[in-house]
């Protein structure tokens, strides 16, 4: 059953994930991008990574998306070209040297990637609590780097997006 | 089940699909919040990389009290990705002020 | 003294720097004297006390190391001076006739500016410390440093007066022509590093003489190159070109430069490595030849020059050559003996000429001079001095040095040497018939000059008189040495002593013996006794006897009655052998079309060619072009546009992929 339902998470991500680049109507792709995100959510949680799921819920899809879309709106984009307008050329060699990048990437994982023994439920150790142990043991550094990122970030944010007659 | 019967490899397969779909909507689309969209897509295919690589030493930790690199790893990204939305943004609403457009194409003064 | 020889050159050079500084602040003339010929006088006295110490000791050789000069490699040369019999002869009269021609150009300079003065006196000392270091130096490499600058002297003199064209393109023909032989030279001292490792006087010619058969070869090869050297610098087929323009410089310099010392370097030097041509016989051969025939051959062109100082200078010319001759016959001795005479009486020549020029108010061609005896007597009666010296009138310098010379290339003659005794008896008739050309020419220079009756203008004539003090009397002393100087060669012929031919006797070590493995022929030394008594007095009477002729011909063509008129007969007669002999045989007209030319030529092409168009166009320009080009090209990949960046990023992963896989 588990192999189901990450079959069918998967179906969706592609499906819907085409659906966020190609449409027209910017609103559309951001709620397409938000279904991908809960199908990968689900196929984390499948994995044993609990907390991951919650936190790709709640931050990525949850706020980084909304914040997506509060700009849309903010800027009242109504629809945007369609793809692969304009530059012909441009976009038929972004989309050779994708594929090709995408070959390349799967040539790599059919020959290069170990064989994977069996996994026992459980051991990935995906709950909060051992991910907040690590957090604040081995990985303590990079995350109050991250931390001081998000401050410089949102001083950024604050700086670009401000009026400019103050 | 005693074992997730879920092939770390199919999960690559995928991340590596998502990720082409990603480059090829980055490289294609004019509108900047779009090309936004579509790089959000490929971190997460990076993220669903990183996944399956924790799935797959999971139990068998690589060196001890590093078990769970893979997924701290993903924590971290989906830290700099909203960080880097946030910053981004602010810098298509600046863009949209000067221009009335935030069509990337328009922006093109620093050329020959 | 002995112990500190270095002191002797630099006295003359601590002149030079001082009298540079007095004409740069423009002292007056006599601070710059006592500098300039205090210095030059100091130093003969030095080396006049040297010498005294050296007689008293018993060691021929003395050589002092100062310190090591260079070093590369294998190769070490020492700056380091020597003493010995070849060194005190030379150095003997190289100081002490300078400095009698520092005294007389106290006289002869008097004209000119105070910075000239200084300046000249400042270069005169220059070349006395440049001619010390050649003759002090005890390897090769330093004797080149004498040789290149006494050479550097040469063109700072000679175009002294720099401001008149010819003067200073003399200047330059003397340093070109000397530096092509240098070429030799240089090459002469490579070859010899390479041959022997050294070229330190005292290692590498024992070690020549000690093993004759094995370097023969490369002795050859080496003498050879050396000599081409020494037709530079002293004026023999084919490099004399520069000698008879040098008379352009002042007739002090003429007298010290191209008279007594500087000329005298090749002859020096040929002796000082007797070893190496002793046993390559074939260099030898080839000195003897090239001497031989440019002593005929500059007296030819002398009889009809009528420039006093041309005259002269052919006969330097002339008698360099029989010095050659003679080294090259293997009369060492009676090479440097003849130097040392030669020294003597041409620098007297010179002297006088110069005060004949000086009263004439600066006139130097002979066909408006005349009977100028009366008027100044001590300049012509020192000048017959030395005219008969030069003519080998016996008992004067010349006689006894020159009739030496004859005498051993007779005797090689008919010695067989080398198997060659018919080319010896070659040269010793075209040396015989220089002897007559020499007298007759010099006679008729005191014919024409001192004798008859004045043929100038009568402006000149008001202005005739005698030179002062300071140039007369280095002129009655070089007179007096003109006659008694060839006291000290007396041949064994006259005296029945071997050891009254002093000068012979003193210099018998510099001609070092050859190891044991010789065989008789590479020996060079001639004897006496290669012909019998009766033969050799024979020769002196006959040499003699031509001698005299020649001034007999010469009396009888420019004075009494019919003066002038036998000689214009023989002109109008021969017109074109006249005009061929009176222009030097064109040889400066073919070196310049032959050499001169195509050189111009060459250097032309190089610099309209390969300069401009290659080097400027091709390559400066073009590299600029090109770069200009590229980045014009380039610069059409900033599009401004993002997407397209995107892309290249894309690519480059791409690219990266690839090349990591």
């Amino acid at each position: 059953m588990v192999t189901y339902v990450f079959l069918a998470a998967a179906a969706l991500a592609i499906i819907f994930s085409i659906l966020a680049i190609a449409h027209r109507s910017p609103i559309i792709n951001v709620l397409s991008l938000v279904v991908v995100f809960f199908a990968l959510a689900a196929i984390y949680a499948v994995l044993g990574m609990d907390f991951l799921a919650a936190i790709q819920l709640i931050v990525y899809a949850g706020a980084v998306l909304v914040l997506f879309l509060f700009v849309i709106m903010l800027l009242n984009i109504r629809s945007v070209d369609r793809l692969g307008s304009g530059r012909r050329l441009q976009a038929m060699l972004g989309t050779a040297v994708s594929i090709a990048i995408g070959a390349a990437i799967v040539v790599a994982i059919a020959t290069l990637t170990p064989a994977a023994g069996a996994v026992a439920p459980g051991s990935t150790h995906g709950t909060a609590f051992p991910i907040g142990r690590s957090l604040m043991t081995t990985h303590l550094l990079p995350f109050e780097l991250v931390s001081l990122l998000l401050v410089a970030a949102l001083v950024g944010a604050l700086v670009l997006a401000r009026k400019e007659n103050q | 089940m005693s074992t997730i019967p879920i092939s770390p490899t199919w999960i690559l397969y995928l991340s590596a699909i998502l990720f082409v779909i990603g480059a090829v909507g980055v490289l294609l689309r004019r509108n900047g919040i779009s090309i936004f969209l579509a790089l959000e897509l490929m971190l997460n295919a990076a993220n669903l990389a990183f996944a399956s690589f924790a799935f797959r030493f999971a139990g068998t930790s690589l060196t001890a009290g590093h078990a769970l690199d893979g997924q701290i790893f993903i924590f971290f990204i989906i830290a700099v990705a909203a960080a880097e939305a946030a910053v981004g943004l602010a810098l298509f609403i600046a863009m949209y002020r000067r221009k009335e457009t935030i069509d990337v194409d328009r922006f093109n003064i620093l050329r020959w | 003294m002995l112990g500190s020889l270095w002191i002797i050159p630099l006295l003359p050079l601590t002149g030079f720097v001082l009298n540079l500084f007095l004409g740069w602040c423009k002292a007056r003339k006599s601070f710059v004297t006592i500098v300039g010929v205090g210095s030059v006088g100091l130093a003969t006295i030095a080396s006049y006390w040297a010498i005294i110490g050296y007689l008293e000791q018993p060691a021929r050789v003395i050589v002092e190391r100062y310190f090591t000069w260079i070093t590369a490699g294998k190769i070490t040369v020492d700056a380091a001076f020597q003493f010995d019999p070849l060194t005190v002869v030379m150095i003997a009269f190289v100081t002490f006739v300078g400095f009698l021609i520092h005294v007389y150009s106290i006289g002869y300079m008097h004209g000119e500016s105070d910075t000239a003065y200084a300046r000249f006196f400042a270069y005169m000392n220059l070349f006395m410390f440049a001619m010390l270091v050649l003759v002090l130096g005890s390897s090769l490499p330093l004797m080149f440093v004498g040789w290149e600058g006494v050479g550097l002297c040469s063109y700072l003199l000679i175009g002294f007066y720099f401001e008149d064209t010819y003067c200073a393109a003399s200047g330059k023909k003397a340093f070109i022509a000397n530096r092509i032989g240098d070429v030799g030279f240089v090459l002469g001292i490579f070859a010899t590093f390479a041959i022997f490792g050294s070229a330190d006087f005292t290692r590498f010619l024992p070690m020549a003489a000690a093993h004759p058969q094995q370097y023969a070869g490369w002795a050859t090869a080496i003498g050879l190159l050396l000599f081409i050297g020494a037709t530079g610098k002293s004026a023999q087929i084919p490099l004399y070109v520069w000698l008879p323009d040098a008379m352009a410089g002042p007739t002090p310099v003429s007298a010290l430069i191209h008279a007594a010392t500087m000329v005298t370097a090749g002859v020096y030097m040929v002796v000082r490595c007797n070893v190496i041509y002793r046993i390559g016989p074939a260099a030898l051969l080839v000195v003897a030849i090239v001497g031989g025939l440019t002593a005929i051959y500059a007296a030819t062109i002398a009889i009809a020059q009528n420039d006093i100082k041309k005259v002269l200078a052919y006969s330097t010319i002339s008698q360099l050559g029989y010095m050659f001759l003679g080294a090259g016959v293997g009369a060492f001795a009676a090479a440097i003996f003849h130097v040392v005479t030669h020294a003597f009486f041409k620098a007297l020549l010179f002297l006088g000429a110069g005060s004949v020029i000086h009263a004439c108010s600066g006139n130097q061609d002979m066909r408006t001079m005349g009977g100028l005896r009366k008027v100044m007597p001590t300049t012509y009666w020192t000048f017959l001095a030395a005219t008969l010296a030069i003519s080998g009138i016996f008992p004067f310098a010349g006689f006894f040095s020159k009739d030496e010379i004859l005498g051993k290339t007779f005797a090689a003659g008919a010695s067989n040497l080398h198997g060659f005794g018919w080319l010896y008896y070659i040269l010793w008739f075209l040396g015989i018939t220089a002897a007559f050309i020499t007298a007759f020419y010099m006679f008729r220079l005191v014919y024409m000059t001192f004798h008859g009756e004045f043929r100038g203008t009568e402006e000149e004539k008001q202005h005739l008189h005698e030179s002062p003090r300071t140039m007369t009397l280095p002129l009655q002393v070089l007179g007096v040495l003109s006659i008694i100087g060839g006291l000290i060669g007396i041949p064994k012929l006259m005296t029945g002593h071997a050891s009254w031919n002093l000068i012979e006797h003193f210099l018998d070590p510099v001609v070092i013996p050859l190891g044991a493995s010789h065989t008789g022929e590479i020996a060079a030394e001639v004897s006496q006794h290669g012909v019998g008594a009766g033969i050799e007095w024979l020769l002196l009477i006959l040499s003699l006897s031509i001698a005299i002729g020649g001034i007999l011909v010469a009396r009888s063509s420019y004075t009494g009655e019919h003066a002038f008129e036998k000689p214009k007969r023989f002109t109008d007669r021969h017109p074109a052998l006249y005009k061929l002999v009176l222009n030097k045989y064109y040889i400066d007209e073919i070196y310049d079309r032959a050499v001169i030319q195509p050189l111009y030529r060459f250097a032309r092409f190089c610099w309209k060619a390969i300069d401009t168009i290659v080097i400027d166009g091709i390559i400066v320009n073009g590299a600029a072009f090109m770069t200009e080009l590229t980045g014009d090209i380039l610069r059409f990949l900033q599009t401004g546009n993002v997407r397209n960046y995107a892309l290249s990023v894309a690519m480059g992963v791409l690219l990266l992929i690839v090349i990591l896989w």
